[in-house]
């Protein structure tokens, strides 16, 4: 299985870090006010971050 | 595939108006899924609010949306469903909204049993105005105008809607990701009032009041307290003190109020 | 052929009116004295597919009408005084979102529970400013059965033209007095229906000033979905606080019913044109002013009666005019003064005014304004 890409839609990020919280491979870390993907290869695909991001802002493609 | 949710959104309209960590936003996506696993027809879904946080909802979505008066969702819906039984409606709104000012037409639309699907996103307080206590702030909770702890007691709103007639009753939380598309959409499929209680974090106005370090922890302590409606059937009333029980809480088959009304027609009618 | 005739009540009248308008949504809470009109909608709408619902409450009496309004159900609720009051908020909702729908009140003596059995026209006001905010407003104010019908079905008519709500005042004498009414065949009385917009779904604006001062309204539940809000929007629907925007639409929608004063309104002038006195009154009332000139003028007093039938939009113009030309008007009404306040406003002192204001449960007689004219000559 390929490694599912992650998109970040920054304009619609608010800084909540749910997602960095509930990450389980810790890919996400906030950088200020915004969420970065800093270990990206980690991702799982468990969709964790994004059923919890409440703004639309993270996106996780499997195809 | 990722799910596509700007087929159902408005164009230009995001980033929405709630607050960061706020988990509206959650409940929404999970009530977009739960339209499509339905397929949902937009042209033939109304979706209804009142006023407050929850009830900005409609204004992103591309469907007939109508946001009215404080409390007066389930009243208008009324209408909008009698007129034309076959259009899907949908309410959405707050715990404020729906039990305190809505209260009464809350309840007489789950009497009724008229069929929509009402999702109720209970964050325990009111935040548009600034944090005031809601019929559903814990009792010695903290709000602008509970300086000194909140003396009230607490709707159930699960138990509320159950009492009052509705035939379908689902409770789960913001956390709760993937059950509340789950339960919206066994609510949209049912055939009769179908309350769906989602409690939710408004870090901004009640977390902060009330020793929630972040929303995370807000979140985290749904976690905590969740417990199944099967696993809740095994334990004690007193272990069960504290807890929010999650999933199906109750399901029935009654008549629905426009197939009644259309009995009615065929008596008036003489057919 | 012989005309369909038929006793009826005011509140029986009103709501054959509105069937023959083509209402097929009445949405309603029993009170008194309005109830028969719900009373025979129940009775009625089903037989013909139309939907007939008792709310829980006043104000979800209102929600309802609007929410099958939307659909593009010609809508209808009744009530009365208290039940009034309850719905100024949603008639707000109903003025600021351009819905279409009909509010009869049965007026009733107040204020609170008052008279529940008493006549009353104290609401002339509430009809005009009772939900808060600048808005417009269109209120009939029939006087007899026959009257109660027709204007019912102009209600509807005005209500679907200019989309807004429309009310329809009656009173606790003319909603429950029976008259022989004529009822008139299909087509006698003109019928205006929504039309759909005459643009496509995806150039559909549910405000657009495009079309004049009244956008087309689409129904929910059709290609064209839209979005309505009670908050101050744009012309696409949406929220906005922007001055402009805000400002603009505000002003459409006074200007949609200023600008069509000449087709609103409806008056009655009965012995005006030599008259010293002139009786300006409404409803049940006016039938004791018609009375009084009647037998005033048998005693050889030059007096007239002018009655508003179309109460709001208030016929300023032309009784600015006819003061010009009597000596005193005399307002009669079953208030304590207010519809003198809008006479008073209009007239700028061109005349003597004088009112007489009854708020005992009982009518104004004919004596009672006979004297009146006599102490003012």
């Amino acid at each position: 299985m390929n490694t599912p890409r992650l998109e970040i839609i920054e304009q619609y990020c608010k800084g909540c870090s749910i997602c960095v919280e509930f990450c389980p491979t810790n890919v996400l870390e906030m950088d200020g006010f915004l969420v970065k993907a800093i270990r990206p290869d980690a991702c799982i695909g468990c969709m964790q971050c994004e059923l919890r991001c409440p703004d639309f802002a993270i996106r996780v493609h499997k195809d | 595939m990722a799910f596509d949710y700007d087929k159902y959104l408005r164009p230009g309209k995001l980033p929405h108006i709630w607050c960061p960590g706020c988990g509206h936003g959650i409940v929404f996506k999970g009530l977009l899924r739960a339209i499509d696993a339905c397929e949902l027809e937009k042209n033939r879904t109304a979706i209804v609010s009142g006023i407050g946080c929850a009830s900005r909802l409609p204004g992103y979505v591309d469907f007939n949306t109508l946001h009215t008066a404080h409390g007066r969702a389930a009243a208008f819906a009324t209408g909008i469903k009698m007129a034309q039984p076959d259009m899907n409606v949908l309410v959405v709104g707050g715990d404020g909204d729906g039990v305190a000012i809505g209260g009464n037409h809350f309840i007489h639309a789950c009497r009724r049993n008229i069929d929509m699907t009402y999702v109720i996103l209970n964050n325990f307080i009111y935040g548009m105005t600034g944090g005031q206590f809601s019929p559903c702030t814990p009792t010695g909770d903290k709000a602008s105008t509970t300086p000194y702890g909140n003396p009230d007691p607490t709707f159930d709103i699960s138990k509320l809607a159950i009492g009052a007639g509705a035939t379908f009753v689902a409770r789960t939380t913001a956390y709760h990701a993937t059950q509340i598309d789950k339960l919206i959409a066994e609510g949209i499929r049912h055939k009769g009032m179908a309350i769906i209680e989602v409690l939710d974090d408004c870090p901004t106005t009640y977390g902060r009041r009330n020793k929630f370090r972040s929303v995370v922890d807000m979140m985290k302590r749904f976690k905590e307290l969740a417990v199944p409606v099967a696993k809740a059937a095994t334990m004690s009333k007193e272990e069960l003190e504290g807890k929010i029980v999650t999933g199906i809480l109750h399901r029935e088959e009654r008549p629905e109020y426009c197939e009644q009304y259309a009995e009615v027609v065929k008596r008036a009618q003489n057919l | 052929m012989a005309k369909k005739v038929a006793l009826l009540q005011g509140n029986e009248a009103c709501a054959y009116g509105a069937l023959y308008a083509g209402c097929d949504f009445f949405g309603g809470y029993p009170i008194t004295p309005s109830t028969e009109v719900a009373e025979v909608l129940a009775k009625e709408l089903p037989k013909t597919g139309g939907k007939f619902i008792q709310m829980e409450d006043e104000i979800a009496a209102m929600a309802s009408v609007l929410g099958a309004a939307l659909t593009g159900s010609k809508a209808l609720t009744a009530s009365s005084g208290p039940g009034i009051s309850l719905k100024q908020e949603l008639i707000g909702y109903a003025c600021i979102a351009e819905i279409p729908c009909v509010i009869v009140n049965v007026m009733r003596g107040g204020p609170s529970t008052g008279m529940p059995t008493g006549p009353s026209q104290s609401d002339i006001m509430q009809a005009r400013w009772g939900t808060h905010g600048d808005h417009a407003a269109i209120a009939v104010a029939p006087a007899s059965c026959q009257e109660i019908f027709s204007e019912t079905v102009r209600a509807f008519n005005l209500a679907e033209t200019y989309r807004m709500p429309v009310q329809v005042l009656l009173d606790e004498i003319n909603g429950h007095m029976r008259e022989r009414i004529e009822l008139p065949e299909p087509g006698e009385l003109e019928i205006l229906n929504r039309q759909a917009p005459p643009v496509s779904p995806e150039q559909y604006l549910p405000f657009d000033p495009s079309f004049g001062d009244v956008p087309p309204l689409a129904a929910f539940g059709s290609e064209y979905r839209f979005h309505i809000t009670g908050l101050n929007k744009a012309a696409d629907g949406f929220p906005t606080t922007k001055a402009r925007l805000v400002d603009a639409e505000e002003r459409r929608q006074i200007r949609k019913v200023e600008a069509n004063r000449d087709k609103i309104e409806k008056n009655e002038e009965y012995m005006v044109d030599d008259a010293e006195i002139l009786i300006v009154a409404i409803g049940t009332i006016s039938r004791s002013a018609r009375h009084a000139v009647n037998e005033l003028r048998k005693q050889g007093q030059k007096v007239g009666l002018f009655r508003p039938i179309t109460l709001w939009p208030f016929p300023e113009r032309r009784i600015a005019e006819l003061a010009g030309q009597v000596k005193a008007i005399i307002v009669p009404e079953m208030n304590l003064g207010q519809m003198i306040l809008e006479v008073e406003r209009v007239t700028k002192g061109a005349c003597d005014l004088h009112g007489i204001g009854r708020v005992d449960g009982e009518p104004i007689s004919p004596s009672q304004i006979m004297d009146k004219v006599k102490e003012v000559c």
